[in-house]
């Protein structure tokens, strides 16, 4: 086929008696319609394969996609041989993994919004689960009236906890990276702090949250579950990255910069905080919301730690808190009415697309931060 | 003279300043260090009463090994599966980003992909719990009926679709991220001059990653997936939330089998004195195998100092 559009072509642009041969260049290559057509005409098997075994949307994508990667990796050995046809089939093998890497993502996001969105009002948003028992869901179901009962009391735990881990965390995080950087040089002292960030890095975060558990049990006796506590054990997950993030922009500060505030006589620590530290403000900022978006979803760690409770509590150093985790993962696991776990069902997946905003904004910050304060760059 | 006095001020407020400034840069070193060993010691003293308890005592009945063996087991097939799946799909996507996209939209598709790291694992656990674990129902069912006689897929399969199959499959999503974004930040260092080479001898475009960028990237695609092990080993909430909990049995699609993380997270808020204890303990295995696995990666990764992107 393709032979004769080249045949016909060349009939058309060349004077010279057309030749029956093939084009070289064209020789060998699959022609343009090939690959749409095997892609239709998978997709046609596939439905027909699908409907045999009972139809499904999954079922229907994943004959489809297997027909149409042995068809055309065939196809292709062929026409153009056994190196292009591999080239070929890898090449849709890996077009398929990352449509395959997107489906969870756009599925997670889909479900979020899908189930999240009708729970998502103000009352949701400005009342605790203080009073909320089963019987009031249960009324809310039988007599079709809104949910009640919200997750102020978890979005303020969230903020707080939160806050708190960032007070613990920054300063040390900070100060460490410049340590790193500015004092340890390369020194045996330096490495070994490197590399036990690096492993920090990778602390399960209920390990963390054991730790913090099992160091206040110590202090203050087994059981004392408060806020602090969670905060922190979040800081212990939250410190390698600041000190990841931190030293990394520290670096990328041109040596000139301290050399010149060294020549005008100016001492090494104002030097790192008015010179080096105001250079690289911006990624450093930027890494720091990365760190919180990083921890603020955490639920393991909070559940040894704060507990759970239903009603406001707004001092971190008493009694349990929740935090929007947590809310999700009980508001699943042990609904508040076991006969109609809807209304529960409904809080969870609001306060998860709350949790899920909250994260998004807070990458986006980051971004933006990066973005718009970035020192300039020379050339 | 007022030179010298303005001299003589500044220099001994600003040696006083220096020091403070470099002890407080010191001791901020020096606390993370503390704050590991710490973890390792304060988890050991917590859960010192489990070794000391009488074996009968422990849950189970015959002591802490018998106790945290199936569980270790546990965790580290939910692991293996997860590492199973995420590697070539996370390598895959990887080399899409690096050298199969356009270059205008691989960035922003690595954003995209760096949006499933930014997801917190509770809303993943709850994703697992109520759509992927009943979507895959019908999946284990054909498993169960076809491929039954390999100790696996051994029915019948769970109702709820919460089993360890589903967990592992949830994880791999949560690890996934992990082994795309260091593996393409080196897979994106292979130098130009290899690549062109190869293609200049006529290699097909899977034929230069094969000979230019595979071999190149290979202590960095192992470190990735250590850390990717890592990362699934210490998972708790998709476990927690997805895995219908029992005890160990070879079929992944029935319910049963149990992790370490999980195990902590559903029993922690309930426990105390000694069952408090034990899981403390758990927690100090856990830590210790993830430890392991993250020092290997991070030797892996020192001892190829030229892969510095694989942070």
């Amino acid at each position: 086929m393709s032979a004769m559009t080249t045949f016909e072509r060349s009939n058309t642009t060349l004077t010279p008696p057309p030749s029956r041969k093939r084009n070289s260049l064209a020789k060998g290559k699959m022609p343009k319609w090939a690959l749409p057509a095997i892609g239709a005409g998978s997709i046609v098997l596939g439905a027909a394969a699908s409907t045999l075994t009972g139809f499904s949307v999954a079922t229907f994508a994943i004959y489809s996609a297997v027909l149409f990667l042995v068809i055309a990796s065939v196809a292709t050995t062929v026409v153009e041989g056994k190196r292009r046809g591999k080239n070929a089939m890898w090449t849709y093998l890996i077009y398929a993994s990352f449509i395959l890497a997107l489906i969870p993502l756009a599925s997670v996001l889909y479900t979020v919004l899908e189930k999240g969105l009708p729970g998502m009002n103000s009352h949701f948003l400005f009342t605790s689960m203080n009073g909320i028992t089963g019987a009031v869901d249960n009324q809310t179901v039988a007599e079709g009236t809104p949910v009640l009962g919200g997750a102020y009391h978890a979005l303020m735990g969230t903020l707080l906890i939160t806050l708190w881990a960032t007070l613990i965390s920054v300063p040390v995080g900070m100060l460490t990276a410049i340590y790193l950087v500015e004092y340890g040089k390369n020194g045996p002292l330096a490495r070994a702090i490197t590399f036990f960030v690096d492993v920090m890095t990778g602390i399960p975060s209920i390990v963390a949250g054991l730790f913090a558990a099992a160091f206040f049990g110590l202090l203050l006796g087994p059981n004392s579950r408060m806020g602090i506590v969670a905060a922190v054990a979040l800081s212990v997950l939250m410190i390698p990255t600041v000190v990841r993030s931190t030293e990394e922009m520290l670096k990328i500060v041109p040596n000139e910069l301290r050399e010149a505030s060294y020549a005008l006589g100016v001492r090494r620590w104002r030097t790192i905080l008015k010179v080096v530290i105001p250079t690289a403000i911006s990624g450093i900022a930027s890494g720091v919301t990365l760190a919180i978006a990083r921890v603020i979803g955490e639920t393991a760690p909070i559940l040894v730690t704060a507990g759970i409770a239903s009603n406001i509590n707004l001092n971190v150093f008493a009694n349990w808190m929740s935090t929007l985790p947590t809310f999700i993962y009980y508001q699943i696991m042990t609904p508040t009415s076991p006969t109609n776990v809807d209304p529960s069902l409904q809080r969870a997946w609001a306060a998860a697309l709350l949790l899920i905003l909250m994260v998004m904004a807070l990458n986006l910050i980051a971004r933006l931060i990066a973005k718009i304060f970035a020192p300039k760059k020379g050339r | 003279m007022t030179t010298n006095a303005l001299t003589s001020k500044s220099s001994t407020s600003g040696r006083a300043g220096d020091k403070i400034f470099s002890g407080a840069a010191l001791g901020a070193g020096v606390l993370i260090l503390i704050t590991l060993f710490a973890v390792a010691v304060f988890l050991l003293i917590q859960a010192l009463p489990t070794f000391m308890a009488d074996p009968a005592d422990i849950s189970g009945g015959e002591g802490f090994f018998a106790y945290i063996w199936p569980i270790v087991i546990g965790t580290v097939i939910a692991a293996a599966i997860a590492l199973l799946i995420a590697t070539p799909i996370g390598l895959g996507v990887a080399l899409f980003i690096s050298h199969f996209a356009p270059r205008r939209i691989a960035g922003p598709l690595g954003y995209v992909i760096d949006l499933l790291a930014a997801i917190p694992s509770v809303i993943y656990g709850a994703w697992g719990y109520m759509v992927l674990a009943p979507a895959l129902v019908p999946g284990y069912d054909w498993l169960a009926a076809n491929m039954g006689f390999i100790p696996i897929f051994e029915g019948p399969a769970s109702q709820t679709g919460k089993t360890m199959l589903t967990a592992g499959i949830v994880l791999a999503v949560m690890v996934l991220p992990i082994i795309t974004s260091l593996s393409r930040e080196i897979f994106l260092q292979t130098p130009k001059l290899h690549e062109e080479a190869a293609l200049a001898l006529g290699a097909t475009r899977w034929e230069m990653i094969t000979t230019a960028v595979l071999p190149f990237a290979r202590p960095g695609i192992i470190s990735a997936v250590m850390l990717g092990l890592g990362r699934a080993l210490g998972e708790t909430m998709a476990v927690a939330l997805v895995l219908s909990t029992g005890g160990l049995i070879p079929s992944l699609i029935q319910s049963g089998n149990q992790t370490i993380a999980a195990e902590i997270a559903l029993n922690f808020p309930e426990a105390f004195g000694l069952r408090l204890a034990e899981l403390i303990a758990a927690g100090l295995v856990l830590f210790l195998i993830t430890l392991v696995v993250n020092m290997i990666a991070r030797a892996i990764i020192a001892r190829h100092k030229e892969f510095s992107g694989a942070n």
